[in-house]
């Protein structure tokens, strides 16, 4: 069957919930792609439109009631992502991106309100864990990137006495760090457990992040570290195919 | 119908920023010795229904898809019946 994107071009669904508001800029970002071929879906949306990855990008999605991610959860298009997502299908889960995976169980953990009960929103340096993911492989292990972080709830947990078992299973792969890579409790701005921004799924395909990858993905924004997770999620479908 | 009341608490071990921060602030007002602050959400709601157990097993399904996480949190609820020779009430533990 000829794909839908044509030779050589990946779909990028980025599905919109009332309430995203990152979404433009994610499809901005994927532009940048020459492979990349990015499109909306709608919450309500029954079919993912031949996506080769997901992103679910950053936002208050139904105004964070209930608790975030909660109720966009149950929205008729996460039965379909969480299909696609058991059939080895990337989902790329930002900021309130990864509070609807984490509420819907294809991540582990939960994101609570900030220690600081303080929206945060800076420049922030995290440390790469892994680079043998979809979502990292443009990336070393150990580099320390800078992406920018902007939420109120976005302090990892595992649950009570850490029984997600992430970190006995090697599923963290971003963390908040110094400039030096340090990992270290003055560099965690949200209280999260082991510094964790960012973890994958035990099948290795869904990741979700807090921090904004769609915000350092042109130079003249400050930054491309961003274009790195996309751009290596681009490579893995492309080298998928061959 | 029964009248639901629905309690939703941060479990044990899980960081309750605001319940730390409250409990911070008390002593500023004078109020010593208060500890193990939790704060947590309370929610009503009424279900239609005659039956004690069918209803009780729907909040608790309820409870545990939507109204509370259970990575996170513990529930419980109390319901109480809307009947014509007074009310029953009774409180279900769940999500310990």
């Amino acid at each position: 069957m000829e794909h839908p994107g044509g030779k050589g071009r990946v779909r990028v669904g980025v599905v919109v919930f009332p309430g995203s508001n990152c979404e433009y800029d994610t499809v901005h970002a994927l532009e940048h792609l020459p492979e990349a071929e990015p499109y909306y879906l709608w919450h309500k949306d029954r079919d993912l439109g031949g996506a080769d990855c997901i992103v679910l990008p950053g936002g208050f999605s139904y105004g964070d009631y209930l608790r975030t991610g909660a109720i966009a959860r149950f929205s008729p298009i996460m039965q379909e992502v969480a299909a696609f997502a058991r059939d080895g299908g990337l989902v790329l889960g930002i900021c309130n991106g990864f509070q609807i995976l984490a509420e819907g169980h294809l991540l582990a953990g939960a994101l609570l309100r900030n220690r600081s009960l303080k929206f945060i929103c800076h420049a922030q340096h995290l440390r790469v864990e892994r680079v043998d993911t979809p979502f990292t492989s443009r990336f070393r292990v150990g580099q320390v990137i800078q992406i920018p972080v902007n939420h109120n709830e976005g302090n990892w947990t595992g649950g009570p006495d850490g029984q997600s078992g992430v970190e006995d299973r090697g599923l963290v792969v971003f963390r908040y760090c110094d400039e030096e890579g340090s990992v270290t409790p003055s560099a965690n701005p949200n209280g999260a457990e082991g510094n964790v921004a960012g973890i994958i799924d035990e099948g290795g395909t869904v990741l979700g992040m807090m921090p904004h990858p769609e915000r350092v993905s042109e130079a003249i924004l400050g930054g491309t570290d961003g274009l790195s997770v996309f751009g290596s999620m681009i490579d893995h479908v492309l080298l998928g195919r061959c | 119908m029964y009248k639901v009341s629905v309690y939703v608490t941060p479990k044990k071990g899980i960081l309750d920023p605001q319940g730390a921060t409250i409990e911070r602030a008390l002593p500023a007002l004078g109020h010593t010795g208060v500890g193990q602050i939790r704060v947590g959400r309370f929610i009503t709601l009424e279900v239609e229904g005659d039956e004690r157990e069918a209803v009780s097993a729907e909040v608790d399904s309820m409870c545990r898809r939507l109204l509370a996480n259970p990575i996170i949190e513990d529930y419980s609820f109390e319901l109480s019946a809307e009947a014509s020779g007074g009310y029953e009430s009774g409180t279900q533990e769940a999500g310990a």
